[in-house]
């Protein structure tokens, strides 16, 4: 009887621990709305899933990498300043994304459920490609952690001392797209950002090194899932919204608590 | 003869319809010091960065010599303050570098101390340490660094510069260094390339100085009367905490400090 919540809470924590450490970079890198541009067009990519009757996760991320790819080309050019490109691009592909959706008179999706996420409807496969996609992640991480971390510390110094740039910044890229996808099903492409940002930015308040705030992070992160669960299951509150909830108020304990930001 | 480390062979930029630079020549070599000066806009960091590879020439190319290591030590380092760091986690960042030399590198210049600060809270001078302290573990054969004073008192300037020279004298490597404040600068340097936009004259300070390409930049020496400068004379050292060193505590008879 218990089955899906159990099922629920270990989706969540699967997306929690990936998210976290993700997060950290997204915070370091102030790719914020970056990430938020990618998840809203991630809604196209369900859109396109059913469509061409795809893996859905692949759509989404063959489209967020795609997107991706597009930004930085634009970027480059120098068209319109980045924090316009990016909204441009991010409600212009929820929108193509809702209306796209709407032209799928045979399916039936449950559109909230892709908007803010449905923790309790987790399956069994979707547990797969939870573990599967976070654990890719995960690998990836700490096989390129120095790398990853010497091109956000300072793109200049890590492009003289030989670190392949683009490379690293492209993976990044391919990393968010990945998190985005997975996480999608448990709090929805509008709620994605904040479960990457929330848990990195409480975990500053609490580290001294970059390997413990993507630690803690992840564990902030797990907390605010348990949190959401519990409290969903409890007062029946929408579980995707209640965990970013959980996580906010996270955020605000520790950054009203007397603890000082640690320095030395 | 000392080896030819770098050559700038005629390198010409040009971005949209501006002439960045033109027809830039010039050598760096094994263990000499190469000042580059000019006024704002002149392309110093330009050309810098054409060496570092962040930059392409449109025109002429830079010949790197096949064991040519670069170490740079950009102006300023900005990390974001969401990101914790320590100077030593900042200095294991280093491709492929040798953890075991990191203290040995930090107690070269001078901040051995400050191993386990935060990289947010280092003052300038400390932040130019920490910066050369970064190129060297790249175990470079040409140091390259823009303003490397940046942001420091006269007398940290001054502490800065020696330890280049020193560095230089004990690595034998060549040193390309980009400066506006010049009198300082000239007494440790070997070769000063006076650039806006090409190369208006190089050659030795005291050359250089007396050419008068260099004079039309930055005036005659000495005949510009607007500035005073301030001879601070000092009777006693600063440690790298800024207290001050000395074998007779009663002997600050010229300058107080309170």
């Amino acid at each position: 009887m218990l089955e899906f919540l159990i099922r629920a809470l270990l989706g969540g924590l699967g997306v929690a621990a990936v998210a976290g450490p993700l997060g950290a970079f997204v915070v370091w890198r102030r790719m914020a709305y970056f990430g938020d541009t990618l998840a809203h067009s991630a809604l196209l990519g369900v859109a396109l899933g059913f469509l061409f009757n795809i893996n859905l996760n692949l759509a989404i991320v063959v489209l967020c990498v795609g997107l991706a790819a597009v930004l930085v080309t634009l970027q480059k050019k120098h068209i319109i300043a980045t924090d316009t490109l990016l909204g441009i691009l991010a409600h212009s592909a929820l929108s193509l994304g809702l209306v796209a959706v709407s032209f799928l008179d045979n399916i039936r999706i449950d559109l909230m459920a892709y908007l803010f996420g449905d923790l309790l409807a987790v399956s069994q496969t979707d547990l797969y490609w939870i573990y599967g996609g976070g654990f890719a992640v995960l690998t990836l991480l700490v096989a390129f952690w120095k790398p990853l971390l010497a091109v956000t510390v300072n793109e200049e110094l890590a492009k003289v001392e030989g670190y392949p740039v683009e490379a690293i910044r492209l993976l990044m890229m391919l990393l968010v797209a990945l998190v985005i996808a997975v996480a999608m099903k448990i709090v929805g492409v509008l709620l994605i950002t904040s479960l990457m940002i929330i848990p990195a930015a409480t975990a500053r308040k609490l580290s001294n090194t970059p390997v413990q705030m993507a630690a803690i992070s992840s564990a902030i992160g797990c907390l605010a899932v348990c949190g959401g669960v519990w409290s969903s299951y409890h007062w029946d509150t929408p579980t995707g919204p209640s965990v970013v909830v959980c996580a906010a108020l996270l955020f605000l304990i520790a950054y009203t608590s007397p603890l000082k930001r640690r320095t030395a | 003869m000392s080896q030819r480390l770098v050559t700038f062979d005629k390198i010409g930029i040009e971005f949209g319809g501006r002439v960045l630079l033109d027809n830039i020549d010039m050598t760096i070599n094994e263990g000499e010091i190469v000042t580059l000066i000019g006024p704002n806009g002149s392309g110093k960091s330009t050309l810098i960065r054409t060496l570092l590879g962040l930059q392409e020439p449109t025109q002429g190319e830079v010949i790197r010599d096949q064991v040519l290591r670069i170490g740079y030590m950009p102006q300023k380092l900005h990390i974001d303050p969401t990101l914790p760091l320590t100077v030593k986690h900042f200095l294991a960042l280093v491709r492929r570098v040798d953890k075991k030399q990191i203290l040995p590198t930090l107690e070269k210049v001078g901040i051995a101390h400050l191993i386990h600060s935060q990289v947010h809270v280092l003052s300038g001078g400390e932040t130019q340490r920490v910066l050369l302290a970064r190129a060297l573990l790249n175990k470079p054969n040409l140091l390259v660094l823009d303003e490397p004073v940046q942001g420091v008192d006269v007398n940290g300037q001054v502490e800065l510069y020696n330890l280049i020279e020193g560095i230089r004298n004990e690595l034998n490597c060549g040193v390309l260094m980009v400066s506006h404040d010049l009198h300082l600068v000239m007494a440790k340097t070997d070769t000063v390339v006076c650039i806006n936009q090409h190369v208006c004259c190089s050659g030795s300070p005291q050359h250089v100085t007396g050419h008068p390409a260099y004079q039309a930049l930055f005036g005659i020496p000495g005949a510009d009367e607007s500035i005073a400068i301030y001879a601070h004379q000092h009777d006693h050292v600063h440690n790298e905490h800024g207290s001050i060193l000395s074998e007779d505590d009663n002997a600050h008879s010229h300058c107080s400090h309170h």
